[in-house]
């Protein structure tokens, strides 16, 4: 893999050989349903580093969210190892796989998953109060990650009140507010119109940028892959390509020339899906 | 997760199906109120027994002619002649236990004053009958020694006979026939109402011995004889001795039946109380089946509960929450709940006690024991029933969790 490289590109702070955050060493995994069983995973090695921002891609079913998982430390390879910061939590039992869920990931999923009848703040938080924090820490991280996604002004409305983007972008602070080492999301973007999942990838590539956050996100889409700075395609299973992005493209530069069909000032009821962007 | 937020999210979640969680927690809510009112009925029922049994007497020891037969009954009250004065003075002679005895012989009769008629029973003693029953002389005073000596017609006469006889008039020195012979009425008794057995103890006349076993029954045997211990447990102790004392002088042979028995108070006290206990046991263990019930209530919901929010189950074990978070989440939630219903079943058990007392006039009681006891139980049938829907929740797969639809 030539990747070693990739990281001086955009952040150079970071030098890469001593700072591989996430390392798979070829990594299996099975399904088994009845007698067949499904091998999702056929021997996946790779290594990412701090401060990437990796794009996974591929057809359905080839094994993108089942990849997903296993870094998310939500599943275990059947078979191969997955360090995550040098610590091999392969055979981790699942209290210290919650801890490190809690730690050091942060999770976005296509779906949201939002708790319905709890607001946006106490949604935020509640990745703290399974980390021991004081009330008073919680709901001041909380407030600063909603913040940072630029919903402050909607702090004690409920996920019915927010529109998708919005309801997402809660789902980012949520998955922000533990500080987590990497933020992980599969299609974030598969729910959302184009002009949404532009905001959505700005809001990333400022993560990313600015405080050095290891981004990885799943999408079938080429256009927001654009926004990352490498690249995995996968098929049946297996890593087929690892590139380094060109022609990147830069969220900040990309929103003005989008239409704005509503005001997005936040304040906005749910937004009618906008005709496609391009 | 700290102890206040699982606390807090517990019920929020509760409150979100407010019509819910009360109809589950109202098997708890009858199971435990059941259990209050219950134990507080029986416990009534019980001070009322004990109170007649302490009514009866100071440690008082029972001794009658006639032999115990099963089913409590005795025979021959009357027909078995030896239980005599004699046995009396023997008793208190030689049984150290003992402090004094009374005799007891008595006779129904036709008794009358004026145009008013009454039949009652007369109960012939000795003066020091009163103390040992713990009779109390409302108005003039009980015969004497020397009036008891010579046989004289003096009677002292129960509130109910006073009543029926006198109606608001005054009794006291006023002349009445018994069986045709006229007695001087001297003392009016304090009512104690009804025995431990339902009898109107009010209802009798109450003349010496002598006068009732010569002139009224036509007797020289007792029927009975009352002595007074020097402690609760000496009466017990003092069973032995008089039942050997009387054998003795009744000549009774080895492995004959006697022709006498002795009961003492606190054996009484002691039976009743058993066949209270006895019954309340029965009772709770009746109204436990509602607590079970409400248990198995709570375990359902718990059940749709964990099902219905599998995605949000998900979702927090994929932000961190641990198995034992996620089960004790939901422990927390069953068990407030059933404790909520323990609650409300405590004050609906008082209130009922109380509904009881006033509307039924049965005597209750409430017993802390029981309020305490309901209150562990509930808590109790919310962790038995609330873990098997929690274990449920906590073994989850975080992955398939989160795409439950
Ligand atoms: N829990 C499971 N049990 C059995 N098979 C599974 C399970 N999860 C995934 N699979 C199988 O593993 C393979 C990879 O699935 P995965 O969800 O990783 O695909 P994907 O690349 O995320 O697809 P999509 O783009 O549609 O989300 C598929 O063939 C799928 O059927
Ligand atoms: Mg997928």
């Amino acid at each position: 893999m030539g990747d070693q490289a990739l990281p001086t590109m955009d952040t150079p702070h970071k030098q890469a050989q001593d700072e591989c955050v996430i390392r798979l060493d070829g990594v299996h995994k099975y399904y088994h349903l009845g007698d067949f069983q499904v091998h999702a995973l056929r021997g996946i090695t790779l290594e990412v580093c701090a401060g990437e921002f990796v794009a996974v891609m591929g057809a359905s079913g080839s094994g993108k969210s089942t990849l997903m998982n296993i870094i998310g430390c939500l599943d275990k390879p059947s078979r191969g190892s997955y360090f995550l910061d040098g610590v091999d939590v392969s055979q981790m039992e699942k209290t210290e796989l919650a801890r490190l869920r809690n730690r050091k990931l942060g999770f976005v999923f296509q779906q949201f998953n939002l708790l319905s009848r709890t607001s946006a703040l106490e949604n935020v938080e509640l990745p703290t109060i399974y980390a021991g924090i004081t009330p008073q820490e919680r709901e001041s991280r909380a407030k600063a990650a909603l913040e940072r996604v630029g919903l402050a002004q909607r702090a004690h409305h409920y996920p019915s009140q927010l529109s998708g983007g919005q309801q997402q972008r809660v789902a980012i602070a949520r998955a922000l507010v533990n500080r987590p080492a990497i933020l992980l999301a599969d299609e974030p973007t598969g729910n959302l119109d184009s002009r949404t999942s532009v905001e959505i990838m700005d809001i990333f590539q400022q993560l990313n940028t600015e405080e050095g956050l290891t981004v990885v996100i799943v999408t079938h889409e080429h256009d927001i892959a654009q926004y990352a700075k490498r690249a995995l395609e996968f098929r049946d299973g297996k890593l087929r390509r690892d590139t380094v992005i060109k022609d990147r493209l830069f969220a900040c530069d990309v929103l003005p020339t989008l239409p704005t069909l509503e005001d997005e000032d936040a304040d906005d009821e749910m937004t009618a899906p906008p005709p496609e962007a391009d | 997760m700290d102890f206040w937020n699982t606390l807090r999210l517990a019920l929020r979640a509760l409150a979100r199906n407010k019509l819910r969680s009360s109809l589950t927690m109202l098997g708890i809510i009858i199971g435990v109120g059941a259990v209050i009112a219950v134990v507080s009925i029986g416990q009534g029922a019980n001070e009322l027994i004990q109170e007649g049994i302490q009514n009866m007497g100071t440690n008082v020891v029972y001794i009658a002619a006639g032999s115990r037969r099963p089913g409590g009954l005795h025979m021959g009250y009357g027909a078995v002649k030896t239980l005599t004065m004699d046995d009396l003075r023997a008793i208190t002679r030689e049984v150290p236990m003992i402090k004094e005895a009374a005799p007891g012989v008595t006779s129904r009769a036709q008794v009358v004053y004026q145009n008013q008629n009454w039949n009652t029973q007369v109960f012939g003693t000795t003066a020091n009958y009163f103390p040992i029953r713990k009779w109390v002389v409302m108005a003039g005073t009980v015969f004497s020694d020397e009036e008891v000596e010579a046989a004289a017609n003096v009677c002292v006469i129960g509130t109910t006979v006073s009543r029926y006889l006198f109606g608001e008039e005054d009794p006291i020195g006023k002349q009445i026939r018994i069986r045709n012979l006229p007695f001087r009425v001297i003392g009016l008794l304090e009512s104690k109402g009804q025995s431990v057995m339902g009898t109107d103890q009010d209802d009798q006349i109450i003349a010496p011995y002598t006068t009732v076993q010569r002139k009224l029954a036509g007797v020289t045997w007792l029927q009975m004889i009352l002595a007074s211990a020097v402690s609760p447990d000496a009466s017990i102790a003092a069973m032995q001795p008089i039942t050997a004392l009387l054998r003795e002088r009744h000549r009774i042979r080895q492995g004959d039946e006697d022709d006498f028995f002795v009961r003492t108070q606190s054996e009484m006290a002691d039976m009743a109380a058993q066949t209270q206990l006895v019954m309340t046991i029965l009772l709770v263990s009746v109204a436990s089946v509602s607590l079970l019930v409400g248990g198995i209530g709570i375990m359902n919901i718990m059940l749709v509960s964990v099902t219905e929010r599998t995605r949000e189950i998900g979702v927090r074990m994929a932000v961190g929450a641990t198995e034992t978070d996620v089960q004790l989440q939901f422990l927390v939630e069953a068990v407030t709940l059933s404790m909520m219903g323990g609650l409300v079943g405590i004050v609906v058990g008082i209130g009922l006690s109380f509904l009881i007392s006033n509307l039924l006039t049965w005597p209750t009681v409430l017993s802390t024991q029981a309020i305490v006891l309901a209150a562990f139980f509930s808590v109790g049938v919310g962790v038995f029933f609330g873990f098997y829907p929690a274990r449920k929740a906590a073994q989850l797969d975080p992955i398939e969790a989160l795409r439950y639809e």
